[in-house]
């Protein structure tokens, strides 16, 4: 692991408690000056470059590949093929938990969807096993391939996302259909979208003995030790793995996937450390991806506009060999206070890659219809969205009939509201006029996402010159935990954060969890916290029990630690610093450990959300059909905000996506073939600078005492829910026309003029 | 990669010489042709790079008025140089609407003209493709081609040319200096690109060796200045490729139209000069109901290569909206969104 040295600007020291202080990314100096190492800039000695070669073709054999070629271009060292690779310890075809997925590293020549590993050629340089994967020139055997939402027989799956019921309902839906006043039934249909991380999946691997020494970006660096270790039948202690920094994950680098795994077989293969770096385009397939869906609302409002029924049935795909089934239709189970509810998936199986968790799963492609279909139903019911949405505010968990464990969506809505001017808004479409004559439209979304808790631990540490250490294996994806975790470990143990040497990014920490679910500040936060607890309370016991020390007799409940010092409670003259605590007993550090974990009689008590309304502005062209979004205001209530700077950063980021997710990504797959045939960010668009308005993001405040003791909900994902159908709403608001088709297209907008 | 010959001639003589054999490609900037090569979309065997040769990066104005771009000029200097932003409004508008700041800065004139399309099947060697592999097939035709043809294709080929900066090229009478094994000559930009008929394979008139040198405005592409736009639908604001575009400049005198510059973009392998209707337009005054007769004819011949029927009704708009907005007159700046149908929006920000 290279020295880290980490920075706070000046500017930013703290006054008073690190959480809550917007710091700027203490890591930031270092991206900057092009000095933080991500997994492809290691070189160990020896290095040898591995390069895919993969499948053009997305359901069939390969009936030969010409190996001699390969092998005869100058520099290749080794072609790993099906039939010449190391053994694996365990058939990567078995499932042995749920976050196991299948994956194909060179199992069989079977074709399972395009662009999946087919081979690797192993060489000297990147330029040779470049060349010596293009002379493979592969033959195939092909059939025809399963493509799209109507490929083959449906069928229900067992679950969907990550252990959900496919099924669920709540009082009457049929009976509160057939007494509606007012009924809407509108279909939907979300893209395949990829995660595209600007950081492609990137691993360097070196093999001395049984030992494994692995760079590579992950999302979950002990899933991966795990799912390592077993695959290649080695002691989790033989397994090093760095991950200090990732250029974004999305969910794309939560779990060992087949391409990182071929890089360490290479590795295996040859004796000599191996580079494995996707390109673009393979990063369509083998790397998971958020599943199209096509979503059917049917709501029922009585004659005040209040919601009788929510039926949401989602319709998806997964691959012919594993299952992941975006769990879409879930994303109406908290919003709205509809008396019956009935969420409901089926799926077909297709050549691809199986699908998996992308940036808010399921409440993403579930939140762009919903938000919809309530925006239709406002109209239907001649009621302002936002009064629509206000009268059918949930004050208990209408799915489950639980209190929220907060709930500051009222708030939201206001505040969001009120910055936004939404009160001049013209009830009726296709009213507004910008005077270049553009029409203009605005539109709202409810923002939502599950406040998650995973496991986690972490060990903290105060050394005789009073400094503290936090350990955890936590992991940066971009989102700023190396500054976020160090705010909380400084609280933690009553020291500035610059007095804190905050170590994570590496497999022999403490276990962090996964880097997912938005849970990440959350979980390790906690175990930090309670470490940090539990370290001092360590101190306190050697001060306390000392009778040399000012601080003797108070008991562990009667000191605070804070500056660097242990305070009495009950007389703040009496104090002393931990460098003299720890002198006087003679000690070189106290250390201690504290976990995080979610609190199941709170989770079986209350239902946990963070919550959002974004607002939009667009203008469209109302002859030529080209939208562009002029203006977006999120207002967001996600319990304790740890650093406000770099949750404005998430959440613009989340709005970013939402925009992207209404009117430019997604992946175009060719109907016949099944290649994706916009694999680049040439051709798969997502928003440029020039596409994003400025964005306003309020931060509401909202305090949460049963979620996890720093009553953090997190932010990671919640800004693209709610911001999605903003945006598509607008556009129905400027154009009068309903698109149900994402992204919205210009010919859709070329009806009228 | 598959490795190539690097050469780098210190004449434009010894450049056509080395670039005259078989597997021999020109390299300038590369914005183009090193994805092509990274995607093994394009093999070459030797590379004649002619990015350091000298003479051929000025930018002149001749004797006769006319103005002579060399081929090395980068896109983002021709465009921002304000002599030549003020004469050829539109070309400066159509240039900096292309690709980003970053490839404009890279990207030469000689490159830009000489761009290979964007379709999906000739980037992916996994499909087959008339035009990376002559004979091969096309799975456009039945694929996914809403961003595809509606003039000039064939059943062999329905790509489109991704060029801006051509579009008012060819609306000017842009003309083509080329250096070739038989000594200099030149041609009418308009006949450089070849439509696909049976040989897609074939993007252009050159010949093996042939080295565009420069580009030149004839002396009449000046009269236009005062009524001169750039218009170009797209996907995003920035960095993509028009889904259709137009170039539209007019000689208004005594309120009729003297002359009428019409060219369509993002609708067939070539830009698509529209002469059918420069030529209702000629003597007409410039109304709504002339742009409208003009957009008719100017699309008479179109027809939908695919899911892509709605380009033609869209070019129409874009054709009627171009001509509008060149009426109206060139504005004092290049908009802050060049060529977007936001750039007169108020407040629009600059990229």
């Amino acid at each position: 692991m290279p020295e880290l040295n980490l920075t706070s600007a000046p500017a930013h020291l703290r006054h008073g408690s690190n959480i809550g202080q917007p710091l700027t990314r203490r890591d930031g100096v270092l991206k900057v000056k092009g000095q933080a190492t991500y997994a492809a800039d290691n070189h160990p000695p020896g290095m040898l470059f591995a390069v895919m070669a993969v499948s053009g073709i997305s359901r069939g054999r390969v009936s030969s590949l010409d190996v001699a070629a390969a092998k005869r271009h100058p520099g290749v060292v080794d072609v790993m093929t099906p039939d010449h690779k190391p053994p694996l310890a365990v058939d990567p075809e078995i499932k042995t938990n749920p976050f196991v997925f299948r994956m194909e590293v060179l199992q069989s020549n079977e074709v399972r969807y395009a662009n999946q590993p087919i081979a690797v050629v192993i060489a000297e340089t990147l330029e040779a096993a470049t060349e010596g994967a293009a002379l493979l020139a592969p033959r195939y055997e092909t059939l025809p391939a399963l493509v799209g939402l109507d490929a083959g027989e449906s069928f229900v799956p067992p679950v969907v996302g990550v252990g959900n019921p496919t099924e669920v309902h709540r009082g009457d839906v049929e009976a509160g259909l057939a007494s509606a006043e007012k009924q809407i039934d509108a279909t939907y249909e979300t893209p395949p979208q990829y995660h595209n991380a600007m950081e492609p999946h990137a691993i360097v691997a070196s093999w001395d003995g049984d030992r494994l020494q692995i760079d590579m970006p992950t999302q979950g660096l002990m899933l991966s030790l795990a799912r390592i270790a077993e695959l290649f039948g080695i002691a989790h202690d033989k397994i090093h793995i760095r991950s200090p920094f990732l250029g974004g994950g999305f969910g794309s680098k939560g779990l060992m996937a087949g391409p990182p795994t071929l890089g360490i077989m290479a590795a295996k293969l040859v004796g000599r450390p191996v580079k494995l770096v996707l390109r673009r385009e393979q990063m369509y397939g083998p790397v998971g991806h958020r599943a199209p869906t096509r979503q059917r609302l049917r709501i029922g409002a009585d004659g005040e506009g209040r919601l009788t029924a929510l039926d949401h049935h989602a319709r998806t795909v997964s691959s012919t060999f594993d299952d992941f089934y975006e769990p879409a239709a879930d994303a109406s189970h908290t919003l709205y206070a509809a008396p019956a509810i009935r969420t409901s998936h089926d799926a077909v199986r297709v050549n691809t890659g199986t699908p998996l968790f992308m940036r808010a799963p399921g409440e993403a492609t579930g939140s762009i219809a919903l938000e919809s279909a309530i925006d239709e139903m406002a109209w239907a019911c001649g009621i302002d969205p936002l009064a629509f949405r206000l009268k059918n505010y949930a004050e208990v968990e209408p799915i489950s009939g639980k209190p929220f464990s907060s709930k500051a969506l009222r708030a939201c809505y206001e505040q969001g509201a009120a910055r936004f001017g939404w009160a001049k808004r013209s009830l009726p479409p296709r009213q507004m006029r910008d005077d270049a004559g553009q029409l203009v439209g605005w539109g709202m979304g409810t923002a939502t996402f599950p406040a998650l808790m995973f496991q986690a631990e972490a060990r903290a540490a105060i050394r005789r010159d009073g400094s503290g250490v936090m350990e955890i294996g936590a992991h940066d994806m971009g989102q700023g935990a190396w500054t976020a975790l160090a705010q909380i470990a400084a609280d933690a143990v009553g020291l500035d954060v610059d007095r804190v040497e905050f170590r994570a990014g590496t497999s022999d920490l403490p276990d962090a969890g996964i880097a997912g679910g938005s849970a990440h500040t959350a979980t390790a936060g906690a175990a930090i916290h309670s470490a940090g607890a539990a370290v001092i309370a360590k101190l306190a016991d050697l001060a306390t029990n000392d009778e040399r020390s000012p601080l003797f007799g108070a008991g562990n409940a009667g000191v605070t630690a804070r500056d660097g010092r242990l305070i009495r409670r009950d007389d703040e003259s009496r104090s002393e610093s931990y460098a003299e605590i720890l002198a006087r007993a003679g000690v070189a550090e106290v250390e201690a450990r504290g976990t995080g974990a979610p609190n199941p009689a709170a989770m079986e008590e209350y239902a946990m959300h963070a919550h959002g309304a974004v607002f939009a502005e667009v203008k469209v062209d109302p002859e030529l059909g080209q939208v562009r979004v002029t203006r977006m205001v999120g207002a967001f209530a996600a319990g304790r905000i740890v650093n406000p700077h770099l949750v404005k950063s998430q959440l613009f980021g989340g709005m970013i996506w939402g925009l992207s997710f209404a009117l430019h990504e997604e992946a175009i797959t060719d109907r016949r073939s099944g290649r994706i045939m916009n694999a680049n960010l040439g051709e798969y668009h997502i928003p440029v600078n020039a596409d994003v308005p400025p964005l306003d993001v309020i931060t509401v405040e909202e305090h949460d005492p049963h979620v996890n003791a720093l009553g953090i909900k997190g932010v990671g994902e919640i800004g693209i829910t709610g911001s999605a159908g903003a945006v598509a709403n607008a556009v129905w608001h400027a154009t009068g026309v309903r698109v149900r088709r994402f992204p919205i297209r210009i010919e859709e907008l070329l009806t009228q003029s | 990669m598959k490795p190539f010959d690097y050469v780098r001639p210190a004449t434009v003589t010894e450049a056509v010489a080395a670039a005259a054999q078989p597997g021999a490609v020109y390299l300038a900037a590369g914005t183009n042709l090193l994805d092509l090569m990274k995607g093994g979309v394009s093999r070459p065997d030797r590379l004649v790079d002619v990015a350091h040769l000298d003479g051929l990066d000025a930018i002149e104005t001749l004797a006769d008025g006319s103005l002579r771009i060399g081929a090395l000029v980068s896109n983002a200097d021709l465009a921002h140089d304000a002599e030549f932003a003020r004469a050829y409004p539109a070309v400066a508008e159509a240039l900096l609407s292309g690709a980003s700041a970053q490839l404009r800065n890279a990207a030469t004139v000689g490159g830009n003209l000489l761009q290979r399309t964007r379709c999906g099947y000739f980037y992916d060697t996994a499909s087959r493709c008339n035009k990376r592999e002559a004979g091969s097939g096309c799975d456009a035709r039945d694929g996914e081609n809403r961003s595809h043809a509606v003039l000039g294709w064939s059943e062999s080929c329905i790509a489109t040319h991704p060029s801006d900066f051509c579009v008012p090229l060819v609306a000017l009478d842009a003309v083509v200096e080329i250096e070739g094994r038989n000594g200099r000559r030149e041609i009418a930009l308009d006949a450089l690109h070849c439509l696909p008929g049976n040989t897609p394979e074939r993007d252009s008139a050159l010949e093996p060796g042939d080295l565009i040198v420069a580009v030149r405005l004839p002396p009449a592409a000046r009269g236009f200045a005062t009524h001169a736009r750039y218009l170009k639908v797209r996907e995003r604001t920035s960095y993509a490729f028009a889904v259709v575009s137009a170039a539209a400049a007019l000689r208004i005198e005594n309120g009729k139209i003297a002359e009428a510059r019409l060219a369509l973009g993002g609708v067939a392998a070539k830009p698509w000069r529209a002469r059918a209707a420069e030529d209702v337009l000629k003597g007409v005054a410039p109304t709504a109901d002339a742009f409208q007769e003009a957009a008719w004819r100017a699309l008479t011949d179109a027809k939908p290569s695919g899911d892509n029927a709605f380009k033609i009704e869209l070019a129409r708009r874009i054709v009627v909206r171009a001509l509008t907005l060149a009426a109206a007159g060139t504005p004092a700046r290049i908009p802050a969104l060049p060529a977007s149908p936001f750039a007169s929006t108020s407040g629009a920000i600059h990229a």
